[in-house]
């Protein structure tokens, strides 16, 4: 393609990219270098309808000054990804030297929120990804074997997962496992236990978030999969049916080679997506058990006093952590496209 | 967010009262436009405040249950999109820390001189706000279920406990009592309660810094605990709404809850006959023998833009001025809050928010560094009542988590 032509492709994208991803990510990781002024706080009475209390309010005319001199904030570096909120650095330090052997060095950890929140961001990347890519994996070899009129629905009902609004979907799981609801009371009565909850219990709690994001990325897999069955050459697929091969050695040696790249690519999205664990939370209401780095910039942004700084920083962290989780692929992909 | 109302109302919100009547407040010039909280109370005041609107005065208003999102981006630009937010003892409070509201007093001298001086919320000697509104939780019960096990309704959250236990023995309810303990806002208010109940201070003396982790900290936790105990095992994820949900469904008979949201399980439609008969409202409790009632003293009240010229703001004031003065109560209204509004006759309903006056109940703490605790609150107390961590511990992750978001706010070195 000769250059000229390839710029008027590429231009138009480069600019909303470099607009709307480039310079919002410059601007967050300065939001996350720089924090609030040290606040001028003086002692005052405040009265109500109810009291006159002896209260504390900030200095507006001080405060003024110092934001006038410095629009952005204090420059604090990296303090805040080091707080307690992030990184914990000092904690960590303390840790090791307080802490009495390995579980209850790893037992203080998770009590860490951000570490809390790793521990289960991970554990729903490492679970969600590989199943749910290879339960798509099989709802296609299935839609694929049925009948040509019967398959058009079968789609449909496959796909319901993935068109029914995420946080829709959320919520109707979310009732039925309530202890009153369907799934909730089913439970209770076959564990014979009334204080059954699945909303109150941590583990439980993950594996219904963990079914959810299986069963809600699914169709995703399905959908690539199923368009990559249709590519898969038939007269390989025949000559190793006349050579005696089996449905299940049909599969392993000559559909599974053949969807390898799409599985690379899906994997790659899914662990991005899956790392962002964000909504399911939000929606199963599931703050007090799972919580995710997603989850905690929308809980620094959404109190009453927001935690702009501490928001920036988790977010670089989020971009971090996506790059060191997708540095192999990348590398490989680098090597590949060095060769050809 | 303590009487959010139902979300899917909150896109009906968005409504624009311009032109509606003209009542002569005097004013014929400026923009007037109110963001705030949706419910019908606050309804009433923008729509009498619309009523102000004459020449080329414009009155809008924008009440939506996100009215904390961005009541504060509405009013830092300038001019500021927003020439008013309604707010409440806790949301004042962002609002005062990013220096977007005007002192009134010049105002109040020049066109407000008929407002009751209780009406006026002063910080620091200044006119910051004017309450028309006070809120708080208290005892709601039934009356039936307490009858039927002989037991008055209890004035201590101990008696309740008492009671929650004989309701659990006969077999009547298995859970009967009911909390607004979703982890985050509602849980974060609960412990207020308690704590203040337990007469503790949440901030050393005229600081930011945080003073939880006491005796008075660990009462307040054990107590909480004692409660969820009674409660339905998905108590952490119930907040205002849910737990009125299971009161409308009849499987909770004692609770505190918010006195706004008490009318519409009395009186609201698509209520049980028998059990919206039976709830009855009652004194907010004390605690570990104190006297000072384990509940918070909320006012709703109205602001007024710094970033906005002289002439908007004389209109802000004087529309919403008429928005909360004695005309708007009538018959309809009365019963929509308790009415911080000279002529104001409480209904029965009332009562509980009318008691938690009378009994001294504090006030929510007006202090800029609050909400960050109250947001550390909100999220640490879970792993405490799902029974992963012990109450000392609990509480020093609380003040942990505070003193490193206090830090970054720059009220902590």
């Amino acid at each position: 393609m000769k250059h000229k032509t390839f710029l008027q492709f590429f231009l138009p994208t480069a600019t909303a990219m470099f607009l709307f991803i480039a310079l919002p990510i410059v601007s967050v990781v300065t939001q996350s270098l720089y924090a609030p002024h040290r606040q001028v706080i003086v002692e005052v009475e405040n009265c109500t309808p109810f009291a006159c209390t002896k209260s504390t309010t900030i200095d507006q005319a001080a405060t003024q000054a110092l934001r006038e001199a410095q629009p952005l904030g204090r420059f604090v570096g990296l303090d805040i990804y080091l707080d307690r909120s992030h990184l914990a650095a000092e904690e960590i330090a303390r840790l090791f030297s307080q802490s009495a052997g390995p579980g209850d060095f790893m037992r203080r950890l998770l009590n860490l929120p951000f570490y809390r929140a790793l521990a289960f961001t991970l554990t729903y990347m490492a679970v969600v990804t590989p199943l749910s890519i290879l339960l798509g994996f099989f709802v296609a070899l299935g839609v694929n074997a049925i009948p040509r009129l019967l398959r058009g629905p079968a789609i449909f009902v496959s796909l319901l997962p993935m068109i029914v609004t995420p946080l829709i979907g959320a919520l109707i799981l979310f009732w039925m496992v309530d202890s009153r609801g369907i799934i909730g009371t089913a439970m209770i009565w076959l564990t014979e236990n009334p204080n059954l909850s699945l909303k109150a219990s941590s583990v439980l709690t993950w594996i219904m978030l963990i079914v959810y994001g299986i069963w809600s990325t699914a169709p995703f897999a399905f959908v690539i999969y199923y368009a990559g069955l249709q590519t898969v050459p038939q007269d390989t697929l025949e000559s190793a049916m006349i050579d005696g091969a089996s449905r299940w050695s049909r599969i392993r040696y000559v559909v599974l080679p053949h969807l390898l790249p799409l599985t690379v690519f899906m994997a790659l999205i899914k662990i991005m997506d899956n790392f962002r664990v964000f909504e399911p939370i939000v929606s199963f209401n599931a703050g007090a058990h799972a919580q995710s780095l997603s989850y905690f910039i929308y809980a620094d942004l959404s109190g009453e006093t927001r935690l702009l700084s501490s928001a920036a920083a988790t977010s670089v962290l989020t971009i971090l952590g996506v790059l060191v989780l997708l540095s192999p692929v990348l590398v490989r992909t680098w090597r590949q496209f060095g060769k050809a | 967010m303590h009487h959010k109302s139902i979300a899917a109302l909150s896109f009906a919100a968005a409504l624009s009262f311009a032109g509606v009547a003209n009542a002569n407040c005097g004013v014929t010039s400026g923009r007037v436009n109110i963001v705030g909280n949706e419910f019908p109370a606050i309804q009433t005041v923008a729509a009498n405040a619309a009523k102000c609107a004459a020449g080329t005065m414009t009155v809008r208003s924008n009440l939506t249950a996100n009215h904390q999102r961005i009541n504060l981006p509405g009013m830092q630009g300038n001019p500021a999109e927003y020439t008013s937010a309604i707010v409440a003892t806790s949301s004042i409070v962002a609002l005062l820390n990013d220096d977007v509201i005007r002192p009134l007093d010049a105002l109040v001298a020049a066109h407000g001189q008929d407002i009751p001086k209780n009406q006026l919320i002063t910080v620091n000697g200044r006119v910051m706000a004017v309450a028309f509104m006070a809120n708080s939780q208290h005892l709601v019960y039934r009356k039936d279920v307490l009858a039927q096990i002989g037991v008055q309704p209890p004035k201590t959250y101990e008696e309740l406990l008492a009671a929650a236990k004989i309701i659990r023995e006969r077999g009547i309810m298995r859970n009967p009592v009911g909390g607004a303990y979703q982890a985050g806002f509602n849980l974060g208010q609960e412990f207020v309660n308690m704590y203040m109940g337990y007469g503790g201070e949440f901030f050393k003396a005229g600081t930011a810094e945080p003073a939880l982790n006491n005796p008075q900290g660990i009462a307040t936790l054990e107590m909480m605990k004692a409660l969820s105990a009674y409660m339905n095992p998905d108590f952490l994820t119930h907040d205002s709404n849910a737990t009125s949900a299971e009161w409308r469904a009849g499987n909770v008979a004692l609770m505190n809850m918010w006195g706004s949201r008490t009318g519409v399980l009395m009186e609201g439609p698509g209520n049980n006959p028998t059990i919206a008969a039976n709830t009855a409202v009652g004194a907010p409790m004390t605690v570990g023998g104190g006297k000072t009632p384990a509940t918070t003293l909320w006012w709703d009240g109205w602001t007024v833009a710094k970033n906005i010229s002289d002439d908007d703001a004389r209109a802000t004031f004087v529309a919403l001025k008429n928005g909360v003065s004695p005309a708007i109560l009538t018959p309809e209204t009365m019963g929509q809050a308790v009415w911080i509004i000279p002529g104001y006759k409480p209904a029965p309903v009332n009562q509980g928010v009318m008691d938690t006056m009378a009994l001294g109940a504090k006030p929510y703490p007006m202090l800029p560094y609050m909400g960050l605790m109250h947001s550390a609150l909100g999220d640490g107390l879970a792993p405490y009542l799902a029974g992963r961590k012990d109450a000392a511990t609990t509480l020093a992750d609380i003040e942990a988590a505070y003193r490193t978001a206090a830090k970054e706010k720059g009220f902590l070195r």
